[in-house]
């Protein structure tokens, strides 16, 4: 037997290689199922959509519905806090994006661009730091220091556009996709 | 499983298995003949009453998945279904609720006792490193656990927790909706916590079987930190330390029972007794109380990302410990400046859980306990990563006994025994 030795790439080097990339590609694949059912069903990606009768609410008050599982304030706001919210300059805020999924990703959180219609302010009750439902100001029980709401949970503080204004949360709240049906509904999703 | 065996078969069954399977050899060596210092204290028995809290959660919690009901709409009332119709089901419920924190007092004095003698120092690091896994496990098994009566705190901790990975830039949301199977925590979360629930207990039973395993390499640390160096300085392991470690575990056992039978819900918040509601926050979100130094971190710093590294730091600074401490003495005893940090240290840990436990606005003797927890967190940093490193060059170490049987026995008892 004349034993050979060569640097030269055999064809043996080649299978082993090709084996064993077909065999991580395959283990790969076979782990994707075992991964991907972890995230939502389609029954729970199917788009919920809420309608909404705005005649019983009055201004100053804020009532929370439920909109994919978690609460949405509808909040009628008076022209104080309507006030309080245009007043602020929008290059101090935390957090200078207006998260409305009405809008442009990149438009500013001007209180015009938060809430279209003035008046009526409608968000995602799931505070931006780690989602507990923040508990709205009232002028005869003040929550935080802006007139919005107050998180319990950390400490977060949101103005009357319910922009964050103070504590960890790194967002404002977030504004749902919807169009108003009349002046008195609104469709939320 | 390390030296040379002194098992002796002493009936042909007996070497028929050992030729076959030699378990009776491996239960000889490690638990019986096993060399241990003769100088091991009351801290050095909690090993067996942890073992001793795994068997007794797994062995509960077997039986109320018997009863239990993972569904959204079920949870709550299976629960008290368990509390109220099943036969001892309140017992065998307080047992496994108690249980949990019975396991992480017993875990927490044990990491402590390794901090203070040294434990993790060469060669014993991959013991401390498995145990500072151990550790993560049972407080992922933990927060699964408390997940599934499905009450407030148990839907709202849920919450919170898996918003912890919405930290993450870019991805951190996916990877919360994938935690959650939904936009927000649910029916699908609860299963798959359940799911885990179950899990992570034998998972944790493999990794102790590692610790152990680990331990009987280089044997026991002790007291005094300083090396076997004859066998005169160890005892066997059995009759002196099963019996010392049964002892213990009788004493701790009694207080145990006290919690079960007394106040069974001591530990508890009583907001857990409220079906969950997804509309409405509890007003203040705390933590179970073993949980809550951690939380206090998170919460002292007023940046989302920064708060969750924070927090994250803390824990991963734990498997660095071996390699942050400079100092070749092991035991404390003989470091009198690290000693006295190492106590403002376990102060700065119980100071830590009471910001946790206090909400976000609290104030203590005029000082705004948010600023409480800052400085406690500078300092749990402080300690690992600023004073392990430049005091162990620094200090200058007391004198080290000659032997763990010269330190116990005195020069003359170890000259009769030559």
């Amino acid at each position: 037997m004349t034993a050979t030795t060569s640097d030269a790439t055999t064809r043996r080097d080649f299978l082993y290689v090709a084996t064993g990339a077909m065999g991580a590609v395959g283990a790969a694949a076979a782990a994707w199922p075992f991964i991907d059912q972890m995230n939502p069903s389609t029954a729970a990606l199917a788009l919920g959509t809420t309608e909404i009768d705005l005649a019983a609410i009055q201004p100053g008050q804020q009532v929370i519905y439920t909109w994919r599982g978690q609460p949405l304030f509808v909040r009628r706001r008076t022209p104080a806090e309507i006030a309080s919210a245009k007043a602020v300059d929008v290059s101090t805020l935390p957090d200078p994006l207006a998260r409305n999924a009405n809008l442009p990703d990149n438009t500013p959180a001007t209180d015009a661009d938060r809430a279209t219609k003035p008046e009526w302010l409608i968000v995602k009750g799931v505070c931006t730091h780690l989602g507990c439902t923040p508990t709205v100001s009232t002028p005869t029980a003040p929550e935080g220091e802006y007139g919005g709401w107050l998180c319990h949970c950390h400490g977060s503080a949101y103005d009357t556009a319910g922009r964050i204004r103070k504590g960890p949360a790194p967002e404002n709240l977030a504004v749902p996709p919807y169009t108003f049906l009349s002046d008195t509904r609104v469709k939320v999703g | 499983m390390s030296g040379p065996s002194t098992y002796i078969p002493k009936s042909g069954l007996e070497k028929w298995i050992d030729q076959r399977l030699p378990l009776p050899r491996l239960m000889h060596d490690t638990m019986q003949t096993f060399p241990t210092p003769r100088n091991l204290n009351i801290w050095y028995t909690f090993g067996g009453i942890l073992t001793f809290c795994l068997g007794v959660q797994i062995i509960t919690g077997i039986v109320l998945a018997m009863h239990y009901v993972a569904n959204a709409g079920l949870a709550f009332d299976s629960v008290e279904k368990i509390m109220r119709d099943v036969n001892y089901g309140w017992l065998i419920r307080y047992i496994h609720a108690n249980g949990a924190s019975m396991f992480f007092l017993a875990v927490y004095i044990h990491m402590f006792r390794g901090l203070y003698y040294g434990s993790y120092k060469a060669p014993r690091e991959l013991i401390w490193i498995l145990g500072v896994l151990i550790y993560l496990l049972m407080m992922a098994t933990a927060f699964f656990g408390y997940v599934l009566p499905w009450g407030q705190m148990s839907f709202w901790g849920a919450t919170v927790i898996t918003n912890l990975f919405s930290a993450i830039p870019v991805i951190g949301q996916h990877i919360a909706t994938w935690l959650w199977g939904d936009f927000a925590v649910g029916d699908a979360t609860l299963n798959r916590f359940f799911s885990l629930h179950y899990l992570l207990p034998f998972i944790i039973a493999a990794v102790v079987g590692l610790h152990i395993w680990a331990l009987h390499v280089p044997g026991n640390n002790n007291p005094l930190g300083i090396d076997v160096k004859s066998p005169q300085d160890t005892l066997p392991f059995h009759p002196y330390y099963t019996v010392k470690d049964a002892f213990y575990l009788c004493l701790y056992v009694i207080l145990f029972a006290a919690f079960v039978f007394y106040s069974p819900d001591f530990f508890g918040n009583p907001d857990n007794y409220q079906p969950a509601n997804p509309l409405v926050t509890p007003p203040d979100i705390v933590p179970e109380w073993y949980l809550l130094p951690y939380y206090a971190m998170l919460r002292s710093v007023p940046n989302k990302l920064l708060g969750v590294l924070v927090m994250g730091l803390a824990l991963v600074t734990l498997v660095l410990l071996p390699w942050l401490d400079t100092s070749r003495v092991r035991s404390l005893r003989f470091r009198p400046v690290m000693k006295q940090f190492f106590w403002v240290f376990a102060v700065d840990c119980v100071l830590l859980g009471y910001c946790g436990s206090q909400s976000v606005e609290a104030v203590a003797f005029g000082i705004p306990l948010v600023i409480v927890a800052r400085l406690g967190t500078v300092y749990y940093l402080a300690y690992f990563w600023v004073l392990m490193p430049i005091i162990g060059l620094i200090e200058t170490p007391k004198k080290l006994p000659a032997s763990i049987a010269q330190s116990v026995l005195g020069d003359k008892a170890v000259a009769a025994a030559e």
